[in-house]
């Protein structure tokens, strides 16, 4: 209870990041009059901690993926995790993407919780029949005999400076596959709801995280910081209220939104912020009930705009809600380019909060 | 008089029976006896980084007489299939197996239903073998509820996790890490059970399987992998897509053998053999020497890339099931006419259960929302017009 309260209250402030020094007075008041101290934590933290507890509670639950050992996770992710609990929970493979979870599923089709780390999820293309033909597809062609209760997860989507082969948001990918659920956490508290429920969960999950979103601070309740904590599987999340439009997003691009949301607000447009929380299944309920009372939909995702999951968003609104909309739904995207490197050029290739604040004005009919 | 047969059969050359220890005051026709027997195989087992079991098979009259049956019951299952797939009520892909019986029996023999078996769409004998019944193979063929897979697999998608039976799949190559999996979770959960990976000679240059045994030969895992050479992988011949056709040594640091796959006893052996050998020591390859009489699947021929001689020729030579027969004949265990009406029991089962299959109801139209996931968590799922069909999931 209390932390939903606290939630709420920090909501309104704004934008999360560690870094930027614009974290209001506000939010910090509130947070004092709530509680002693609220905590932070971030995102690395939360999904370590979201993966040690789920070992602790479940010795069918095991790792496995490239330096998940002992280098302690490319990423630190699994940091500490070897140490804790030895070499046969904890698996470091070679460099054998369809080797290695083909076998995870196979362990998974034998009633284990593998846990597999892809390094990022550029090089789950090289495993992805593994991923779709061998698990996602499974129960439905067996009608209910072999289920795969595994956790594909990894990093997602743009890095910085990474270049072409190592920026690819795999969101749209995983999420038209039936028998899938894809999950892309934004902050502490999404990546340790979401990836425990995804490890509890009895079906394939695809994980989608974000390198950039690992070192962010986020402040956390004490609900969420419970061993028991869960978020549901399929239900998005409203991060900030408004009345005037609808901007729907999901993973690091939260962040952004979050910022255009403040933006807008100080020119009069008051911005409704769906953080999507999982891509599949699609909280098409709340996209829906949003729009209705704002009457305006911008869907901002980070990855290539053809057959993305904003066109996904953008039919059903329009299938849904057509009557209610005010004006034509708008896509914020990745440019339709693989990821160039020059770091003006990479900055070009992804949505920038001006290009948000930009197209809610659009859906508003204002113009700049 | 078991003698004088032996010896009129000692020009054969798959009859080389020794130490046979039944005397004829208890030879019975049509033999429950389960004194153990030996026989010896027809051919050697050739040997890669490990030393070759024995020729020497441990059997029994009751055995080997089930092994017959056994294999004429898949025998004609796979005849049916074909006559079903004629007649349009087997649609899409169905690949048979008749001609490799001698595979999925002497297998079955050498383990138990905790041993895991997973292989690839030609998987109608294998469920079988595990306890299938053939009502629910021909539903399952026909798309019927009744199927094994409620009608929603196919051909090529059989299961029956109850017996560690775990599919029946279709992309070439994708089973053995899958397989490689299962050795794992046995090993994980200290199961003292093996995994029994197989696969074709075309998957045996899958880029994967070299991945798995890589990771099954460094942890150790209880896999053996069975490669069904049947020497065509489709329409191609091993010569012309293996640069190494020795299927059995391309491990390289993981032991191999190689087996006459059409003999039943030196499957058995074999299977035996390597479960013994990958509960001590990790991995090892079989590798199967063995035939299909039909082409690849039903749209195939299967005289495009070989002769109608070669077909014929192995079938008179090295059919499993009539080197069987020769068996029991010889060591007396059944009369000719007792087998003949063993294999007319065998049809009449395969008819009837065609015919029951015939009769049952194909799935229900909300079927095809059904066990999309275990945990629905009210998924909304969409038929072909999502304004008509639209499903929320439980």
């Amino acid at each position: 209870m209390w932390g939903i309260l606290r939630r709420s209250a920090v909501d309104g402030g704004g934008g999360f990041s560690a870094s930027s020094l614009r974290r209001t007075r506000f939010a910090l008041v509130s947070a004092r009059s709530y509680a002693a101290g609220s905590k932070e934590m971030t995102v690395r933290d939360a999904l370590n901690s979201a993966i040690d507890e789920e070992m602790s509670a479940d010795p069918k639950v095991f790792v496995m993926g490239e330096e998940v050992g002992q280098y302690q996770g490319a990423y630190k992710i699994t940091k500490g995790l070897l140490e804790k609990y030895g070499p046969e929970r904890v698996y470091d493979t070679p460099i054998t993407e369809a080797g290695f979870t083909g076998i995870g599923v196979g362990a998974a089709y034998a009633g284990l919780k593998p846990v597999v780390e892809f390094m990022t999820f550029n090089f789950s293309m090289q495993a992805i029949d593994h991923i779709i033909n061998s698990a996602a597809k499974s129960n439905y062609m067996s009608a209910g005999q072999i289920n795969v209760p595994i956790v594909f997860r990894g990093p997602n989507g743009a890095a910085a400076g990474v270049g072409a082969q190592h920026s690819q948001c795999y969101a749209a990918w995983y999420a038209s596959v039936p028998g899938l659920k894809v999950l892309a956490p934004y902050s502490a508290e999404d990546a340790r709801g979401l990836l425990k429920a995804a490890i509890r969960d009895p079906d394939p999950v695809v994980f989608l995280e974000n390198e950039l979103l690992y070192g962010e601070s986020f402040p956390i309740s004490e609900e969420a910081l419970d061993s028991s904590f869960c978020l549901p599987i399929g239900k998005a999340k409203i991060e900030r209220e408004g009345k005037d439009v609808t901007i729907t997003t999901f993973s690091k691009m939260v962040g952004f939104v979050l910022k255009a949301a403040e933006k807008l607000a100080e020119e009069g447009i008051s911005a409704e912020v769906i953080n999507l929380r999982s891509i599949r299944p699609l909280d098409r309920a709340t996209i829906n009930a949003s729009v209705r009372k704002t009457s305006r939909l911008v869907t901002v995702e980070e990855g290539f705009p053809q057959h993305g999951v904003c066109a996904e968003i953008c039919a059903s609104v329009v299938e849904e809600s057509f009557s209610y909309l005010d004006a034509p739904v708008e896509r914020i995207a990745g440019a339709d380019v693989p990821m160039p490197y020059a770091a003006n050029l990479e900055r070009l290739a992804l949505p920038q909060v001006e290009d948000i604040v930009r197209a809610a004005k659009r859906a508003c009919y204002r113009s700049k | 008089m078991a003698l004088s047969r032996l010896s009129l059969r000692s020009n054969n050359p798959f009859l080389k029976p020794t130490a046979t220890s039944l005397p004829p005051s208890t030879r019975r026709h049509v033999s429950t006896d389960t004194t153990p027997i030996t026989i010896e195989t027809a051919a050697p087992f050739t040997s890669h980084q490990c030393d070759a079991p024995s020729r020497s098979v441990s059997t029994s009259s009751a055995e080997i007489l089930s092994f017959f049956r056994d294999m004429a019951r898949m025998r004609r299952m796979e005849i049916a299939a074909d006559s079903l797939y004629k007649a349009k009520m087997i649609r899409g892909f169905c690949h048979l197996y008749d001609g490799q019986e001698a595979l999925a029996v002497g297998m079955e023999a050498a383990i138990t239903r905790r041993d895991a078996i997973i292989t690839s769409y030609r998987d109608h004998c294998t469920f079988l073998g595990r306890g299938g019944e053939l009502v629910d193979a021909f539903s399952e063929l026909m798309g019927r509820k009744r199927g094994c897979s409620d009608g929603k697999g196919g051909s090529m998608h059989f299961y029956k996790k109850d017996a560690s039976f775990y599919g029946g799949h279709g992309i070439v190559g994708a089973q053995i890490p899958l397989g490689c999996g299962l050795a794992f979770a046995q090993k994980y959960s200290k199961e003292e059970n093996v995994t029994f990976v197989l696969y074709g000679d075309g998957a045996a240059n899958q880029g994967q399987l070299f991945e798995a045994l890589n990771i099954a030969a460094l942890w150790d895992l209880p896999a053996i992998l069975v490669c069904e050479n049947n020497h065509y992988g489709m329409g191609t011949a091993t010569w012309r897509s293996a640069k190494s056709p020795a299927y059995f040594k391309r491990g390289d640091y993981v032991p191999g053998l190689k087996v006459d796959g059409m003999d039943v006893l030196a499957v058995k052996q074999a299977c035996k053999f390597a479960k013994e050998h990958a509960l001590k020591n990790g991995p090892i390859i079989l590798e199967m020497d063995t035939y299909r009489y039909h082409g690849h699947s039903m749209s195939d021929p299967g005289s495009t890339y070989r002769t109608r001689d070669e077909v014929s020729g192995v079938r008179q030579v090295r059919d499993p099931i009539e080197r069987v027969r020769k068996l029991l004949l010889s060591h007396d265990i059944a009369t000719e006419k007792e087998l003949k009406d063993m294999e007319k029991e065998v049809r009449k089962e395969v008819d009837d259960a065609v015919a029951q299959a015939k009769e049952c109801p194909t799935p229900e139209a909300s079927e095809l929302f059904t066990n999309m996931y275990v945990k629905d968590c009210g998924v909304e799922s969409f038929g072909a017009d999502r304004k008509e069909l639209k499903v929320t999931l439980p």
